[in-house]
């Protein structure tokens, strides 16, 4: 298959995926649970990117304080906890891995 | 009148989305530099990032076309790496609901990973306002041009960033900004945690269905919870 096509055909799938519940929840009936659910859609989702990006940064699971991205992490929620706030949390967690990355560099556990 | 709050909204959205192109910069980047190393013409990769418009599918698509896999395989894996965006859909269904079909077609295309999750925090926190819709616009543009032009500096310069710049972390970092106010109750924590639990224990399952399969666990989880205490 040309590559032309191939990518309008998986531009199509993705676009039609997006628009799916856009225009079908204004057309069909959906449950009460249904609706319901969908307010946990965003935490979940979220959560399902975020813990394995923290867990396994380099694709395998290191659940150990020698992981620098687990340990930002858990420093980033506190901050966001504390401080709703996304740019502090942001500049938190990225100073928390560099430091943290440094220490376990020249301390070498 | 009318006319100030809809620029309000938008610039609104522009200012909330821009935190997070921190962390998608470099993987506009590493797309434009991967589909040129996998033989695909400039033109092609560049328009891939205005066709298709979905960071991970278009960085596992342009491996597949290196590695020369068939057409057919190539728009199966991107269904179903891109199968989150339903949830998406659904998610944000209610709040454009008012809007005329040229709108939802427009949201629709600009309906990403993170312009949804900076838009859903915002509704969510703020409640629907009258001219929501620009708020969605200015943070999905916002997204769309740092996509286009870091792909179009990936082709031309290369992914020219040291590999141990943290830029990356800045994903997984705006999202827990994002959540973890939001957790408000014990439904919404426990969907969180098993999600995030799943997410975990299902990081190798392909194509992303880990990811989609730790999401529906953890909405069953609160509704399941929410359920029970009434």
């Amino acid at each position: 298959m040309n590559i032309w096509i191939v990518m309008v055909i998986a531009g199509l799938l993705t676009f039609g995926t997006r628009l799916s519940f856009i225009l079908l929840l204004d057309r069909i009936k959906v449950p009460d649970w249904f609706k319901r659910g969908l307010r946990f859609v965003p935490v979940a989702v979220l959560s399902a990117i975020i813990l394995p990006d923290l867990t396994s940064p380099n694709g395998t699971l290191l659940l150990s304080w020698r992981n620098p991205q687990l340990l930002a992490g858990l420093v980033a929620v506190l901050v966001a906890w504390r401080t709703k706030n996304v740019i502090l949390t942001i500049l938190a967690g990225l100073a928390a891995l560099v430091i943290i990355q440094l220490l376990l560099a020249h301390f070498g556990f | 009148m009318i006319a100030k709050t809809r620029k309000l909204e938008f610039w609104r959205g522009v200012r909330d989305e821009a935190p997070i192109l921190l962390g998608v910069i470099p993987f506009g980047l590493l797309f434009g530099a991967l589909a040129i190393s996998a033989h695909i013409s400039i033109p092609a990769a560049q328009a891939m990032s205005s066709i298709i418009f979905a960071g991970a599918s278009q960085l596992i698509a342009a491996q597949l076309v290196g590695a020369g896999t068939s057409g057919l395989v190539i728009l199966m894996v991107v269904f179903v790496v891109n199968l989150r965006h339903a949830l998406y859909s659904a998610s944000v269904a209610p709040h454009v609901r008012h809007l005329g079909t040229a709108w939802k077609l427009l949201l629709s295309y600009l309906l990403t990973d993170e312009a949804y999750a900076v838009t859903i925090t915002h509704y969510n926190r703020e409640g629907d306002s009258p001219d929501r819709h620009w708020y969605f616009l200015g943070a999905g543009l916002t997204l769309w041009s740092a996509w286009q032009a870091s792909t179009a500096v990936g082709i031309f310069i290369g992914a020219q960033i040291p590999a141990n710049w943290p830029l990356g972390f800045v994903l997984p970092l705006t999202f827990i900004a994002l959540v973890v106010p939001s957790l408000k109750d014990r439904a919404g924590v426990a969907a969180a945690l098993v999600a995030g639990l799943i997410g975990l224990l299902a990081t190798n399952f392909p194509y992303k269905t880990g990811l989609l399969l730790a999401a529906l666990i953890g909405i069953v989880t609160g509704l399941l919870i929410e359920g029970r205490r009434k």
